[in-house]
Parts: C-alpha cells; structure tokens; sequence
C-alpha cells in the first residue's frame, strides 16, 4: 500500500535565461511527475498550525499513482496516534487517482507541558511556528507526513482498492 | 537525483553563464547516473548485486562508515531491507561539489538548490523555512551568507526516515528539522541523522559545533539551538 507514495521520477532539462539585473540565469532541472510545491511567495499573516475549530490543513498530494489503481470516492482513514494527539486523513480519488489528503483531525493539544530541554540543555528555545509573509531567495522545508498520517492514509487507501 | 535543482546566479554575465550552468548540470546528472538507487548501472545498483564499485564510491562508503561513528549509529546507509542507499549522504556532498565548480569558475555569488538542500555563496540571500503542516507558507524567514542548509523530514523521496537504532519504523514526534553548517554537505549529513533521534535531534546538532539548528514538532511547536537566532530576519 505504500508503495503508492513511491514516487517514480522521470527528470526533465529546462534552461532558463533572465535578462533582469540582479539575477542573471538559473537551470532547473525539473522531474516530470512532481509533488506539487508552491514557489515562494507573499503569505498572509495569520496564527496557522493545528488549532481546534480550525478548517482541516491541506497536505500536499502525494504523487505518481499507477493510473486507475483506486476507486473514485472520498474516503476516511483510521484514527492514529501521533505522539502527542491523533491524526485522522481524508482521502479523494479522482480518475482513479489520489487529487487530495486533508486532515480530518490533528494534534493541538499546546498546552501540554513537554520537557524537551534537559538541565544540561538550557539553551534551546522553543516557540509556536506562525506563518511568515515574505518574499525569499529559496525555501528548505519538510512536510509533515508523519507516521501517524500514513498509517491514517494507508486505512483510507485500502477502501479504495 | 530525482528532485528539482536549481542554480542560481547573481550578476549579468549571460553569455558567460549558460555553459558554466551547462557543467553544474551536467555534473548533477553524472550524479545521477553514478548514485541513484534505482538506475542498474549505477555504482549503488552494484554494490548492492555484490560487484565491484569506483574508487569514488568507496570514498563514499568511507566517509558514510565516519559518519555512522560519529552519529552513534543514527546515521546508517543500510536500510531496513538490507540494501545499500547512500542517498543521504551523496546528496550534500554532490550540491557542494556542483557549486565547487562555479567557485573556480570564478562566481561569487550564488547559491545551488537540490529539493531545498542549498549550498549558499555571498552575503545575504533571504531563505525561508516551509511550514510542514502547509507547504505554500513559510514560518520562518532568514538571512544567509557562505553556508549550507538542510531540511529532513518523515517523507523524504519516498523513504521514511526510521531509527536504526530503536528500529522504529517511522519517527512519530517530530515532522521537520533543518540545519545550518559551514557548508550543504555538514548541514545534510547530520539532518538526517539527527531527525532520525526524534525530539533529542536538536539536543544533538546544539552540541555540535558549528551547527544551528530548527526542529518542528508535530504539535507545530518549534525548538532552535542558542545560536540559531543570528540567521533569522523574522
């Protein structure tokens, strides 16, 4: 069942020239079956992150399914623990395809008092990720499909098999 | 190497910076064809069948061995199927080679991008950090000059990051951890490692030194090193 996230990645060459001043040219290398990234851009200011009575996150799609592998329909995944609360995912299929993965639940238990700093440790500092509006050079990142989140795919994939 | 690279220059040498472009990219792809895992005739491809392998590759192997060492084991190319995927440390390695060679083409400032991995030339460029909950917003925004950054994260090309150590299959607590070092290749050989111990990975890179580091938990709360504050612009 996994395997559906198994990204098969064929890679396409591009080449690109810019004529503005700052930035001359770049290449991108792309792959032709991409998991679908946002360039960077203006965000709008806001408190994000799980939050009870907050609309489910969006996650991005997982990419590549064989065609036609699962049944049209929206399904519900199982309930799994995520460490510090559960995650449950809803899955859409389209053209036999995954077109979506929203969280139906997710952990937003922040006032649970976790000690991450050990004595040794004062130095760390922790806060609330708060989304940023910004326009950036580039981005690093990760997306949280956690362990939680692809056991609850998984359950919702395998209904529609 | 299976994910977008992007070069990018300062400056307006046009001209002159195609070709050059054309050698990074044409390294990327030697890469490529040496490292994948999934190509037959790469040198992974025969390790893996038990036949011999470059020099390069044994290089490779040698460092990976150090490296294990030096994370305690949490850093470990054997998978759990008992092949052999060096992926995690030929990717820093091969972005800091790529910009090597724009280095000696005499390129000052740039930065070389693989599926926000960067090594990261001249002073200042603005980078942000991709919130892991919603990847069209950023949470954190910072300001970077002549270093590397790396992000690991659960789901990395289709491989889940597990602990060798506890040979758990998927680690729960922690969804994202990046890490600034003097260069890509120091930055990405220890986020790996160090996302694969959950919530004391950034107990490791704050007492490594010279590395900073931003972990994201799956709460949404984030943890940085003392040091880390100095890149931040917001």
């Amino acid at each position: 069942m996994l395997s559906a996230l198994v990204i098969t990645i064929f890679v396409v060459y591009a080449l690109h020239t810019n004529l503005e001043n700052e930035s001359a040219s770049s290449i991108v290398i792309k792959p032709n079956t991409v998991i679908p990234t946002p360039l960077p851009t203006d965000t709008p200011v806001a408190t994000l992150g799980p939050t009870p009575g907050q609309a489910p996150l969006q996650t991005p799609v997982p990419a590549a399914t064989p065609q036609g592998r699962y049944k049209n329909g929206t399904y519900v995944g199982s309930i799994a623990d995520a460490f510090y609360g559960n995650v449950q995912v809803q899955v859409t299929i389209f053209g036999g395809n995954i077109t979506d993965v929203t969280f139906l639940q997710y952990p937003s238990d922040r006032s649970t008092s976790r000690m991450i700093n050990s004595q040794a440790m004062p130095y760390l500092i922790q806060e609330a990720i708060q989304a940023q509006s910004a326009q950036v050079d580039g981005v690093s990142g990760a997306t949280a499909t956690s362990g939680a989140f692809i056991q609850s795919l998984q359950s919702a994939l395998s209904q529609a098999s | 190497m299976g994910m977008p690279v992007i070069v990018k220059i300062a400056g307006n040498e046009l001209r002159k910076t195609k070709k050059d472009l054309q050698k990074v990219f044409d390294y990327f792809n030697y890469v490529d064809e040496e490292y994948s895992p999934y190509k037959e005739t790469s040198q992974v491809a025969k390790l893996n069948r038990g036949e011999e392998v470059s020099s390069e590759m044994k290089m490779i192997l040698g460092l990976s061995e150090d490296l294990k060492k030096e994370t305690n084991g949490y850093f470990d190319i054997r998978r759990l199927d008992g092949k052999i995927d060096p992926s995690g440390i030929v990717k820093g390695w091969a972005i800091k080679n790529g910009a090597e060679i724009l280095k000696k083409l005499g390129y000052k400032r740039f930065y070389v991008d693989a599926g926000g991995d960067a090594e990261i030339v001249g002073k200042n460029w603005t980078w942000g950090i991709r919130n892991p909950f919603n990847v069209s917003e950023i949470v954190k925004v910072l300001e970077l000059s002549d270093c590397g950054i790396a992000t690991s994260g659960t789901y990395e090309r289709g491989q889940h990051i597990y602990d060798p150590i506890g040979k758990k299959n998927i680690i729960l607590d922690i969804v994202s951890l990046t890490v600034i070092g003097p260069d890509v290749f120091e930055a990405d050989k220890f986020s790996t490692p160090a996302f694969a111990m959950g919530i004391k990975g950034i107990e490791f890179i704050e007492k490594r030194e010279g590395l900073e580091g931003y972990m994201i938990d799956s709460r949404g709360i984030a943890t940085m090193t003392g040091g880390f504050e100095k890149y931040v612009k917001k």
